[in-house]
């Protein structure tokens, strides 16, 4: 779980990397050169699979854990739990599923229609990525929800972060304090920079 | 103070349990948690009813029999204490205190408040300790051990064994528990030949038995009497995948027997 | 059955046990599968035993009245294990241990017994560390020592403030281990309610499970008695709530003889009572002393202002203080054995010099040392008492002074045992403190952990093998024989006996008085007139029980009314015992402190020349009293003298 979950994180920067990208006054010259390498690279191409069963073990693993966690307490209390935790490691599993949602529709827009799933909507090429992301994020009110979304991969993350490294043992009186630090400015600097590229097309556009 | 409890009730194992209310006035902030009870209790029998069912034994902290889940927590409102620890003062007068027997599938109840702990029994069973017979053992100085250890040791050893930690889970995990044995024993040197069988036994048994999974939210930490520190829980991890990776097969099948 | 044989080996003091040790018959490993022993209790003694005779092979049962044997009141012991390995330099030796403990217990326990404990207490040290118990150690990595009450050595080995419990979940590890493999069967939730006999030697245990109440019979070729002190005849004492001496007991009612029985240790450092409502007492271990000092006021109008809170501790300047031990014991200081320790707290508050608004406490005053050694080495050393003190009474003992009083904590008397730790019943043994062994009149500080350990890993391993050496062609006996039939009968009719009683008062509420009964008549001071007084309450309280008593519930399902009521008959009736053997013991002598009998300074004052024995109380029937039976001490090696701390 804290494995695959620490290789998404991974994964994620290089994403951020490319989509910020987008902010270049290029006419999305960098950001489609770095789309389509990802996108005709072999080796990219190989690791995509491996992403994708990285997701794919992630999810169902969670899933699995979860109702067995849940299973191991059939009575409830009266009153729910009151101790003094982490407000966002109780809701992993609500926050996952979030993001899961988000990333179906995310795949709808991109990697379906790349795959030749999903229809190209009128007017733009199967491959221009550029196009599409504008015209994604000159959309308000997709804005706003893709925004909300990744405030809750930033929940996600904050908790999930110095999780994976409990979870790997890699847990130490000395790193403790920084991992913790590392793992909210992570999550920030995620959520954020994601941010960063609707907020820039809906205003600075 | 006078104050209103509502209590499970549950005649035994087999029979449907729910919540009953009660009053008990004029108690002394200065008594105990059980002194409140005790005096329930005595105002329950005068009645000619059955008195409150609840674990408790020492009644100074150390034994870990108290088992109490108190307005939503193991123990109650405070931190580091057990329940026959707590006193009426962190009560005001007119609460109403929700009382409740600890609630995990690996802790069958057996009556009221209660439950079944012989679960984290079985767990210290299958690998919770060292390997030796009485007798023949070298000097106590003969290994000198890091007073860093030691006191490392000390502090995982403190465990209770109360199961607050699982209480407290929101998955009814035992890890904090098992961490705390399991880091007891790999700090020290007589405990580390035997390391890496040790934690996938013990782990095992407490899959085997229904505890849920470590999902790192730390409401054990939190909850747990003698504030045992979720480091263990990662030294445990460690001591677990160092010993999926690398130990020897062979190892697992001659441990113990 | 009237004269009582001791079975002490021959030769030299120092020689006895080796010579036993390889002399004593054996139990061939084949016939010990052949061989079932039953232990009662899961403490220290009971744990340590049972895994240690499952790992020599025999077919080992034990059982505890808690949901595991982890929660044994052992674990309660705080301070910290004696052993003479003298790892300090400052002079220890086996015969040193030896000697503090005959002169603490105020020669009256067997000077062979003791001088065992001294020798294997070293073993346990080595066995506790290969355990994995994590004792407190220096920057070298080697064993820290402390020093404790009645020795001028350090010899005291200690984890935290918890050492008990360490050490108990080191014999509860070993034990789980042996219930792994399979030599232990483990029986939770289990009171013992009687001893099954036949043919004169024991043979088996009734036992009631206390989830569903009902009535079980186990034999056994031996059985082990385990089952710890019987302080909660007090009602409220430093002992669990669930503490009893009912296995105890009831091994006296079947033919074991009780000795010492007025031999109870009052503990000097304990939070005071605070009220009616209480239900126990909570000890602070005496290690404290080793850093703390005891005072009280020597004005009495300081005394009277600090009741009213006009004033706090810290405002009563150092020259109106009275270090009382330091005064009257130089030599030892706040460091006396626990008896005299008591006896002087006493003493001032008798004089009105208590310093709580009952009267009854003193002060324990660390402001010293905090300045001395810092606010974190305190807190290392006694950190989680601190903040045990300060949970209950709501104030920080860093900043004022702990107030503490004397309350009941151990029971140096017990079941009478010879040199094997067998009673006189054959079969039967005793170990830790349920025997009346070691601590003679008055126990020494980190003794009983010492000795619940020698007993269970390194005595009755060898002495028990000395009696089943003669049993091996026994055949286990069915549980439907006749005798046990017989007794299980008697405990149902007991049992149904309590639930028809249908009174009105409830068995704390009577167990309450016959507290105060013992605390006033047989408590740190007793007279002639006072036991006899209390002896004459006593059919009173035993009338009360028997028709007044309101047991609520069934007697087949989970019933803690039933399991108190059931203890407390039993305490009552060796509450009386105590209190007969106290006014027949006409001196004074360790915990045992008649008022008559005293030196002009106010100290014991012993009687060699007509007490130096052991009574030993044999039952002849509820309507008779019992018979008293003497074992005269002989001191070849340690001559009683004066017990001087001055």
């Amino acid at each position: 779980m804290g494995l695959f979950g620490l290789f998404l994180a991974m994964f994620l920067l290089v994403h951020l990397t490319i989509n910020l990208l987008l902010l270049c006054n290029d006419g999305g010259e960098l950001f489609t050169a770095a789309s389509s390498f990802m996108g005709t690279n072999i080796a990219i191409k190989i690791f995509e699979y491996v992403l994708f069963g990285g997701f794919f073990i992630h999810i169902i693993v969670g899933v699995i854990i979860t109702l067995k966690n849940w299973a191991s307490r059939p009575v409830g209390y009266l009153v729910a739990n009151k101790s003094h935790t982490s407000f966002f490691s109780k809701y992993m599993i609500y926050t996952g599923a979030i993001i899961f949602i988000f990333l179906i529709l995310h795949f709808m827009h991109f990697f379906f229609i790349k795959i030749g799933w999903v229809q190209v909507p009128a007017g733009l090429e199967k491959h221009d990525f550029y196009k599409m992301a504008i015209a994604l994020f000159t959309n308000k009110l997709y804005s706003f929800v893709y925004m909300a979304f990744f405030i809750f991969l930033g929940f996600h993350l904050n908790h999930a972060i110095q999780s994976g490294f409990q979870t790997l043992g890699l847990n130490h009186n000395k790193y403790n304090c920084t991992i913790k630090k590392v793992s909210l400015i992570y999550s920030i600097l995620v959520a954020g920079g994601f941010s960063l590229v609707p907020i820039y097309f809906m205003f600075f556009f | 103070m006078d104050l209103t409890l509502k209590i499970w009730r549950q005649k035994n194992s087999s029979s449907k349990g729910k919540f009953e209310t009660y009053k008990v006035n004029d108690v002394s902030p200065d008594s105990s948690f059980f002194e409140m009870l005790d005096t329930l209790n005595q105002q329950i029998i005068e009645k000619g009813n059955d008195p409150v069912a609840f674990d408790h034994d020492c009644r100074e902290g150390i034994c870990g029999t108290c088992s109490l889940y108190i307005n939503g927590r193991p123990h109650g409102p405070k931190r580091g204490i057990t329940t026959c620890q707590l006193h009426m003062r962190s009560f005001k007068n007119g609460d109403t205190i929700v009382i409740e027997p600890w609630r995990a599938k690996p802790f069958p109840l057996v009556k009221d408040l209660i439950v079944d702990r012989s679960a984290l029994d079985l767990i210290i069973q299958a690998g919770g300790y060292v390997s030796v017979n009485t007798g023949g053992i070298p000097d106590a100085n003969a290994i000198p051990i890091p007073k860093m250890n030691a006191d490392l040791a000390m502090d995982a050893a403190s465990c209770i064994g109360c199961g607050a930690c699982v209480a407290s889970c929101a998955n009814a995990s035992a890890m904090l528990f098992v961490g705390a044995k399991v880091s007891q024993l790999a700090l020290l040197p007589q405990g580390k030949i035997e390391a890496a069988n040790r934690v996938q036994k013990m782990v095992a048994e407490m899959d085997h038995l229904g505890f849920g999974n470590c999902s790192n939210t730390y409401a054990c930490e939190a909850e747990c009497p003698k504030e045992i520190k979720v480091t263990n829980i990662a030294r445990m991890n460690r001591q677990f995948m160092k010993a999926k990776v690398c130990a020897e097969k062979h190892e697992a099948a001659s441990f113990g027997g | 059955m009237t004269t009582l044989n001791s079975n002490i080996p021959q030769g030299n003091l120092a020689d006895k046990w080796t010579t036993y040790k390889s002399t004593c018959k054996l139990v061939n490993p084949s016939n010990k599968r052949k061989l079932d022993i039953i232990v009662v209790g899961t403490g220290l003694a009971g744990a340590s035993a049972a895994a240690s005779l499952g790992e020599l092979g025999y077919n080992v049962k034990a059982f505890c009245y808690q949901d595991s044997p982890r929660r044994a009141h052992s674990i309660a012991a705080q301070g910290g294990i004696n052993a003479a390995k003298n790892y300090q330099n400052d002079g220890d030796s086996v015969y040193r241990l030896f000697y503090d403990t005959i002169k603490g217990g105020d020669y009256r326990s067997r000077e062979a017994n003791v001088y065992r404990l001294a020798e294997v207490s070293n073993g346990i040290i080595d066995q506790c560390v290969a355990q994995g118990v994590p004792f407190a150690r220096d920057y070298g990595g080697l064993l820290d020592n402390r020093s404790f009450g009645g020795a001028q050595v350090s010899r005291t080995f200690y984890a935290r403030g918890q050492t008990g419990q360490q050490l108990l979940l080191g014999a509860y590890s070993t034990l789980s281990r042996q219930i792994n493999k399979g030599t232990v069967k483990l029986y939770n939730r289990r009171d013992m309610l009687d001893v099954v006999v036949v043919d004169g030697k024991a043979r088996g245990i009734i036992v009631r499970n206390l989830v569903t109440g009902e009535i079980e019979k186990h034999f056994g070729h031996a059985v082990v008695l385990a089952t710890g002190g019987y302080g909660n005849a007090y009602f409220l004492s430093t002992n669990a709530m669930g503490s009893n001496a009912t296995p105890l007991w009831r091994a006296y009612k079947k033919g074991a003889f009780f000795s010492n029985a007025c031999f109870t240790q009052i503990h000097p450092t304990c939070i005071p009572v605070h009220g009616d409502f209480q239900s126990k007492l909570t000890l602070m271990s005496e290690s404290l002393r080793n850093d703390g000092r005891i005072w009280v006021p020597k004005k009495l109008e300081d005394v009277a202002k600090l009741r009213k809170r006009d004033i706090k501790p810290s405002d009563i300047p150092e020259e109106d203080r009275d270090y009382y031990l330091e005064r009257r014991y130089p030599a030892f200081g706040n460091l006396v054995p626990r008896d005299v320790a008591s006896r002087a707290a006493k003493e001032r508050c008798d004089a009105g010099f208590g310093v709580s608004h009952s009267g009854l406490a003193v002060f324990l005053d660390f402001k010293e040392s905090i300045a001395r050694l810092g606010k974190n080495v305190i807190e290392e050393r006694y950190g989680n008492l601190f903040q045990m003190y300060e949970q209950i009474i709501n104030e920080n003992p860093y900043e004022t002074p702990m107030m503490i009083y004397p309350a009941v904590h151990y029971t140096m008397g017990g079941i009478w045992v010879d040199y094997d730790l067998m009673t006189t019943i054959p079969g039967l043994f005793a170990i830790g403190e349920c025997n009346f062994s070691d601590h003679g009149a008055n126990r020494l500080g980190a003794s009983a952990l010492m000795q619940g350990l020698a007993d269970g890993y390194f005595v009755l391993p060898y002495t028990i093998s000395n009696y089943l050496s003669s049993e091996i062609h026994t055949k286990r006996i069915p549980t439907d024989a006749p005798e046990f039939v017989q007794a299980e009968k008697s405990i149902n009719e007991q049992l149904a006996k309590l639930m028809n009683i249908k009174g009105k008062q409830s068995v704390d509420t009577i167990h309450k008085k016959f507290g105060k009964i013992m605390w006033e008549y047989c408590g740190m001071g007793r007279t002639e007139e006072g036991l006899k007084k209390g002896l004459s309450l006593v059919p009173d309280i035993k009338k009360e029980f028997w028709t007044d008593l309101f047991i609520p519930g069934e007697m087949n399902e989970f019933n803690p009314e039933l399991e108190k009521a059931s203890r407390l008959i039993d305490f009552i009736e060796l509450g009386e015992l105590m209190m007969r053997d106290a006014l027949q013991r006409r001196e004074s002598c360790g915990g045992h402190f008649r008022e008559e009998m005293q030196t002009e300074d106010g100290e014991a004052k012993r009687d060699d020349e007509n007490f130096a024995f052991v009574s030993a109380w044999e039952f002849k029937g509820d309507d008779n009293e019992p018979q008293l039976h003497k074992e005269q001490l002989n001191f070849e090696v340690a001559k009683p003298s004066q017990r001087s701390y001055k």
